[in-house]
């Protein structure tokens, strides 16, 4: 089973934990509903559709409401301290949540205790606070976007807001970008870089390139990276390797996106109805290509 | 000794990251700090007035410490209350400054501005918001699920209801496109 840990954009719902269920495109967690447009919903629908191929059981939300007064994540970091002691997940998924190196630091010494170790991927505002403490090391993946990987690059920014002119993102610098991360720790074991075109790489550099199909307006539509995360975390979670899942997922949310033929004003729900399709043409691809080599 | 010399550069690494996600504010006066801290202990903020470090060139003798983060809503706080920080900065590196780049997307009939981690896409004809992507904090879901769909000009500014550096982000995003739109 997989952990999803992350907030929703409202200052009334309640801390929650609980098994994660996809009703008429809203998720459900004990009782109540959550209309999917962005954010931690958007990573959550995603993986529950990228695991309906494998009749995979839904992943484990906790969740909070939070606007970015920190308040809800502070609730939830609370819990977690004391909840994840007992918890037995193959993989943690952290995500929107308020950066707090303090709190950072609690859960990580309880996520060390833990045996056998979860594999941990770490996006959005919890990868930031990862990096702002230094522990960037202490996870498995990171999922940056251009933007995020210049700040992951950057030593001296705390924030993405901060990230240095020099080192902003431009496509033709990703391996630079890359290597700067990881010669200053400041990347996961692997990262996968989310853009026009998606790059897998480890502390040896870009390892593999996806590109196709290419859909412009992907970059405008809020919420197509969290669909990424969410479809490599339900991979990993069906036991695939890290690497061959996070290459799986940029080629399967590619084509989601494809098959949605979005413009830039269309919203990632439409993207997410086609992930299942997406996923299946992409292993019977796989399976074609394995017997034909 | 190979143990306790790694063991003291551990130790040294988190003493120097414990206060990355900090941030100090600079006022002209301390008068101006004494009521800055009174009225941000008030609204719940964690902060602690201290000696500015030696980067810090200009306003008074005292600083105030505040949750980096946070920078956007706290400013926003201070602004309305006539008590503007000459200067926000980050404790861990003082001499950064914001970023002040943008990336332009021209989509045809859609308009694409980006700052640092934050993108703000308008439809060209109706200038109507129909996307924001990107961004980590907790305010961005918020942020989007309050512009999109609205026309630029009656949705609310992310300085007015964000809180967070990626809300600051999305703010500069947002002036941006407006200079643009003005053009358009």
């Amino acid at each position: 089973m997989f952990a999803v840990i992350g907030t929703v954009p409202n200052p009334e719902f309640p801390m929650l934990a609980g098994r994660v269920t996809l009703e008429n495109g809203d998720i459900c967690i004990q009782g109540r509903r959550v209309t999917v447009k962005r954010g931690t919903p958007a990573l959550l629908a995603a993986a529950i559709k990228a695991g309906e191929t494998f009749s995979q059981e839904e992943p484990f939300g906790y969740l909070v409401g939070d606007i970015g007064r920190g308040d809800g994540s502070h609730k939830l970091y609370q819990y977690l301290v004391k909840d994840l002691k007992q918890a037995n997940f193959h993989t943690i998924v952290f995500h929107y949540l308020q950066p707090h190196i303090g709190w950072h630091s609690r859960i990580q010494s309880v996520l060390q205790k833990l045996t056998p170790k979860p594999i941990l991927i770490a996006d959005a505002g919890f990868m930031y606070v990862a990096k702002m403490s230094g522990r960037s090391n202490a996870y498995d993946l990171f999922t940056p976007d251009m933007g995020e990987l210049a700040f992951l690059a950057d030593e001296l920014a705390p924030h993405p807001f901060y990230t240095r002119g020099f080192l902003l993102h431009e496509e033709n610098h990703v391996p630079d970008l890359i290597a700067r991360a990881y010669a200053h720790g400041n990347a996961a074991r692997y990262l996968l870089v989310k853009g026009r075109k998606d790059y897998f790489a480890n502390q040896d550099g870009v390892q593999a390139i996806i590109d196709s199909p290419l859909e412009e307006a992907m970059e405008a539509i809020g919420g197509t990276g969290d669909t990424l995360t969410g479809i490599v975390a339900a991979l990993i979670a069906s036991g695939m390797e890290v690497g061959q899942a996070a290459i799986l997922a940029a080629r399967v949310n590619r084509l989601a996106g494809h098959y949605a033929q979005p413009t830039p004003g269309s919203q990632v729900s439409d993207l997410i109805k086609h992930i299942p399709q997406a996923l299946e043409d992409m292993l019977k691809r796989q399976k074609e290509y394995h017997e034909q080599s | 000794m190979a143990v306790f010399g790694f063991l003291k550069k551990k130790s040294a690494e988190m003493e120097e990251n414990k206060n990355g996600d900090r941030g100090f504010l600079v006022f002209e006066n301390t008068s101006e700090v004494i009521h800055a801290e009174t009225l941000l202990k008030r609204g719940g903020w964690e902060i602690k007035v201290m000696g500015p470090p030696p980067e810090i060139r200009s306003g008074c003798d005292l600083v105030i410490e505040f949750p980096l983060i946070e920078e956007l809503k706290i400013t926003k706080t201070l602004q309305d209350a006539g008590i503007p920080p000459l200067q926000a900065v980050p404790v861990s590196s003082p001499l950064l400054e914001p970023v002040d780049l943008f990336q332009i997307k021209d989509f045809g009939s859609y308009l694409m501005v980006q700052a640092a981690n934050m993108k703000l896409t308008v439809e060209k004809d109706s200038l109507t918001i129909v996307n924001i992507s990107g961004g980590g904090c907790p305010d961005v879901p918020f942020l989007a699920e309050q512009m999109v769909g609205k026309l630029f000009h009656e949705a609310p500014s992310p300085r007015e209801i964000g809180h967070t550096l990626c809300g600051y982000a999305l703010q500069l995003a947002y002036e941006e496109m407006k200079r643009r739109c003005l053009q358009l």
